[in-house]
């Protein structure tokens, strides 16, 4: 799976086409293959279309959104599949499926969700790590993918109002935030060469993804998940967080929900937003412990003793592991299934007799199964057993259901993008909303409002007629009227169920400020220091304190 | 050996290396001491050397850099790039001991020095360039350090003044389970440093460190990645300053065109040349026996020949592509004219006189002007020169066919020429798509002369110096030809030094 979303940087070895150039510029360099294949036509300007297009929605074009969903890849939104998983509607087998519906890819729903719901400013404070314009935001490359999936790349604004403006022209059906670069990238190719445009930092991302859990998921596949596999997504979280805390020593780390079957991390600290690509591949490989495609045998190689890191992971895992794992999704019920089970266990004599006892009673729950491990190996089953590599081999398999399972490709490069906090997911309707870590096993991801509910929420509010406000702007535009103002205007977002998913990005990115403009001290401690406005904004309720 | 393909300067006019006037130090002083065998090369040269010496400690160190990048390339392990290389840099780039009793010592230290402040010159123009220049030298720094004298590595380190927070009593007591896991369980440990995770990115890749808050808790003998780590970001640093000080060193016209040539021809592992080595001075090879040696050619001069052979013609870029090749390998100029007129079978000899003898002479030296004759005519073409100058059009059978060829003509023209392992077909597909057209035209020649090579390495004693990545079309010839004909061929080689500089274009 490519990842390929490099600038047109090349250079002149590149360019006279001799022999080949360093390795680590592959995956670069065909990034940039697959990326100016459409360059003609995707990096334009001027908008290729109407800021509305009127177009009848066709159950066809449903599922096509569906593939271009999948298809982005190519042009730089994480693989959130990489298999096409058009699923009719209703399929009866699916437990809920997250079927794409006419009504989220309407330019005029979206349109309404930028103008009133999506949060400017505080993206805007998010990536400018201050209240005035910086470098941060205005060299930092957007792309935008339009409502006719015209994709275009280095666009880049100076405030959040410019911003917003040209977000309500082209009305893009989503964007993605990529590096900021060392000038201005619409400036790029009045550079001298090519070679001095380039990326100078961007967040640390990575990137969960529920269809790399596809083999190990009982209850879902591909594009569908549910509670039950949404587990593993929370899995995943607690053992990367923690790492990035504990072990890295980051603090400021939004997850958010990816909109469909996923979630993504930004680690936003200065430290790394500037850590160049080499270091992004050792945190990357620091936290890869599952390898290896469907067809390689055990996936889990560690070595012993174990890293602290791992056996952090595994204290924080095996509680899951007994009941998500075993009980929920019951992975070796199906005789099929436990021979991938038996595969992973040292002794021969002990999984001959695991076997035949399992052949007798076919059908015996994964929880049983599990336990008659140690009670045949206890019975004496194996004459030679070496109970420590059984003990091993066990903790391997836990770590191979339930240790996260990161695209590391994602979190290797600094030129990489990702898709924007609070867009909307065009197959699910679903706004990627943050998700906050220390509330992370209330979160439900099938309960994620859908933009067409929130629209219908703004509508309701005025209805029931609470107040007599005027609808006011996006969310956030309001901050200062709300000051002066004697009854504070009401928000529209704050009409919806958005509101606190609003709020936490608020204080996160209050959070994230304040140590930027008073640093931080050496054993990460913050300075303290006088309430900024947003503090005050913000009712001086401190949220960040993770 | 690669000075062909260097522009000529008088030897006798000295290279100012004195960098006080240029770039580097801010006073002169006399010859640089060197305590130690490894350098983090902190300190530019401050001696004058030969423009002769310039180019050719460069050259030599070239050479090193470029196949450590060979093996990078081919993911050789760390032991099989050591085997591969030490005879190289034994020939190229020795540096003995301080317990070794070699008289060479000095001077081997200098080259080192010098040669690595050469390159920088040329390497940091740009970022690309630099980059790739860092990781080649680190590597070469990584694999010294390791095979450095356990001794003198230590006082070498000690010279450094790293600054290293050491972890306290204290603290290494409450840490205890977590630093000896940490260490794969290694209880030998018993001091650790403490510091920035970036410093040791391979150690927490791997997780071999022990991290808490940010900082990597480094057992000591862990040592080899802070101090490679150390050598690799202070050469990043002095390869920025380099390149803001280049714009000033082209005030020196003599420099110039050396370090350009080093750099351009840095873009490729293919900076060397056909030597005179590369020609067997072998009555084997005349016109009569081109189609049956022919066996023997890289796949290139072999869609050469069959495309003659098959069409009676090759249009001009072919030509002289094939009768530069063959001069290489040692065809008279006297063969080479029959060898043409008789190729060229469908034409008149009136016509071939006028149209083609005279280029043939010419290409071999024997006619044009002064320059052409003194340079005994033109070079043979280097892999690079063939992967890069005049691509091919329509009806030219010319260039090289990894590059140049569509992926299916490709594999057609291997397997037509006995190639059909599918392995070895599909790996060429992958290199061909990774733009390593060498290294694919390598993997084809190790295939087809498996059994050989081995024969060689277990009777003759071949090792990397003899079997070193090929990079040019006669040094495939003479490969393939001395590996099938063993004892009888390598007795033979002569000095006939036919083209041993390069002349016109
Ligand atoms: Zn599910």
């Amino acid at each position: 799976m490519p990842h390929p979303v490099s600038p047109e940087v090349s250079t002149p070895e590149q360019e006279d086409g001799g022999l080949p150039d360093a390795s680590e510029n592959e995956e670069g360099q065909q990034g940039d293959e697959v990326a100016s294949a459409g360059e003609d036509q995707m990096d334009i300007e001027s908008p290729p279309m109407p800021v509305v297009v009127k177009e009848e929605v066709r159950l066809d074009d449903m599922f096509d959104d569906d593939d271009d969903d999948d298809d982005d890849d190519e042009y730089g939104e994480f693989p959130e599949s990489s298999v096409p998983e058009i699923k009719p509607e209703g399929a009866q087998d699916a437990p809920i499926v997250t079927a794409p519906s006419a009504r989220y890819s309407d330019p005029e729903i979206m349109y309404a969700f930028y103008q009133r719901l999506f949060p400017f400013r505080y993206l805007f404070q998010w990536l400018n790590h201050s209240p005035s314009p910086t470098n941060d935001f205005g060299h930092r490359e957007f792309a935008f993918t339009l409502q006719n999936d015209a994709y275009l790349r280095y666009q880049a604004f100076p405030t959040a109002d410019l911003l917003r403006k040209e977000i309500l022209r082209l009305n893009p059906s989503r964007f993605e935030i990529g590096p900021v670069y060392n000038t201005n990238p619409r400036d790029r190719k009045t550079l001298r060469k090519a070679s001095h445009f380039r990326p100078v930092a961007k967040e640390l991302v990575f990137d969960i993804d529920l269809t790399d859990y596809d083999e190990i998921r009982t209850c879902c596949d591909k594009a569908n998940i549910c509670r039950k596999c949404w587990t593993f997504v929370t899995m995943a979280i607690k053992v990367v967080d923690a790492a990035l805390r504990d072990d890295f020593g980051f603090q400021h780390i939004l997850w958010v929900y990816s909109g469909r079957r996923g979630a993504h991390a930004w680690v936003c600290d200065k430290r790394a937003r500037e850590m160049d690509d080499p270091k992004r591949k050792a945190i990357a490989g620091y936290l890869e412990v599952v390898k290896g495609g469907a067809q390689s045998g055990k996936k889990v190689n560690v070595k012993r003793p174990l890293h602290p890191h791992l056996s952090r992971s595994l204290d924080i895992l095996k509680d899951h592991f007994q009941s998500d794992i075993l009980e929920v999704q019951d992975p070796w019920r199906d005789p099929t299934r436990s021979d991938r089970l038996l595969h992973l266990l040292p002794d021969r004599a002990l999984n001959d007799s695991l076997r035949k006892k399992w052949d007798s009673s076919p059908l015996r729950p994964s929880t049983s199964k599990w336990a008659d491990i140690d009670a045949l190996a206890k019975a004496g089953a194996s004459r030679s057993l070496d109970a420590k590599a059984l003990l091993e081999a066990k903790q391997d398999v836990v770590l191979e259901y339930t240790y996260p399972r990161l695209d590391v490709e994602v979190s290797k490069k600094l030129i990489h993008l990702l898709k924007s906090p609070f867009v909307v997911h065009p197959g699910t309707g679903r706004v990627c909303v943050p998700i906050d870590p220390r509330r992370l096993e209330e979160f439900d991801p099938l309960s994620v409002p859908t933009v067409t509910e929130l629209l219908g929420e703004i509508d309701q509010w005025g209805a029931v007629g609470t107040n007599g406000e005027v609808a006011a702007g996006d969310a956030g535009g309001g901050g200062e009227e709300s000051k002066a103002g004697v009854a504070r205007r009401v928000q529209d977002y704050e009409k919806t169920r958005l509101k606190p998913f609003v709020d936490y990005f608020k204080g996160f990115v209050v959070g994230l400020m304040r140590d930027e403009k008073g640093g931080v001290g050496v054993d990460g401690r913050k300075i303290k220091r006088e309430k900024t406005e947003e503090e005050e904004d913000n009712g001086g309720e401190d949220r960040m304190e993770f | 050996m690669f000075r062909q393909e260097i522009p000529r300067i008088d030897s006798k006019r000295r290279a100012n290396f004195d960098p006080k006037r240029r770039q580097f130090a801010p006073e002169a002083h006399t010859l640089v001491e060197y305590p130690h065998r490894l350098n983090l090369y902190d300190s530019p040269p401050t001696s004058e050397i030969t423009l002769e010496q310039f180019e050719q400690w460069a050259i030599d160190r070239l050479r090193i850099l470029a196949e450590l990048e060979t093996c990078s390339f081919r993911n050789k392990t760390q032991t099989e790039t050591i085997t591969h290389l030490e005879p190289l840099l034994r020939k190229y780039l020795p540096l003995s001991s301080n317990s070794s009793s070699s008289s060479a010592r000095p001077a081997e230290r200098q080259k080192d020095h010098y040669s690595h402040f050469i390159l920088r010159l040329a390497f940091s123009r740009t970022e690309d360039l630099r980059r790739r220049f860092a990781k080649l030298e680190t590597s070469l720094f990584r694999m010294r350090f390791m095979q450095d004298d356990s001794r003198e590595r230590a006082s070498f380190v000690e010279s450094l003044n790293l600054e290293w927070e050491a972890v306290g009593e204290e603290e290494r007591a409450v840490l205890a389970k977590e630093l000896i896991a940490a260490g794969g369980g290694y209880r030998e440990d018993a001091r650790w440093f403490k510091v920035e995770w970036e410093r040791v990115p391979e150690l927490v890749e791997s997780r071999r460190v022990f991290l808490k808050g940010g900082k990597a808790y480094v057992p000591v003998r862990e040592q080899l990645s802070l101090v490679v780590a150390e050598f690799s970001s202070q050469l990043e640093r002095g390869l920025e300053l380099t390149s803001r000080a280049l714009p000033r060193l082209d005030e020196d016209d003599r420099l110039t065109p050396i370090l350009n040539h080093l750099s351009t021809h840095f873009s490729t592992p293919a900076f060397a040349s056909s030597t005179s080595s590369d020609a067997l001075a072998s009555s084997a090879i005349s016109a009569a026996t081109i189609p049956a040696i022919a066996q023997h050619f890289p796949l290139c001069m072999k869609h050469l020949q069959t495309t003659l052979a098959t069409t009676h013609h090759l249009k001009h870029f072919g030509r002289l592509q094939y009768t530069l090749f063959l001069k290489g390998i040692g065809l008279s100029l006297d063969d080479a004219i029959q060898f043409w007129r008789q190729s060229f079978s469908s034409i008149t000899d009136d016509r071939f006189n006028k149209d083609y003898r005279y280029n043939v002479r010419h290409a071999y030296g024997d006619v044009g002007g002064d320059a052409n004759r003194r340079g005994r005519g033109y070079s043979p073409f280097s892999c690079q020169k063939i992967l890069i100058e005049h691509h091919p059009n329509t009806g030219d059978a010319h260039g090289c066919p990894y590059r140049h060829f569509s992926v299916d003509n490709l594999t057609s023209l291997l397997q037509a020429t006995g190639v059909t392992d599918r392995d070895v077909l599909k790996e060429v597909r992958e290199d061909v798509g990774k733009s390593r057209y060498h290294i694919a035209c390598n993997k084809v020649f190790e295939h087809t002369h498996k059994a050989e090579i081995k024969r060689a390495k277990d009777e003759e004693g071949w090792g990397a110096a003899e079997l070193d990545t090929i990079v040019h079309p006669n040094t495939y010839f003479k490969r393939s030809y001395l590996l099938k004909n063993f004892g009888q061929a390598k007795a033979e080689e002569g000095p006939g030094d036919a083209m041993e500089i390069e002349g016109g274009n």
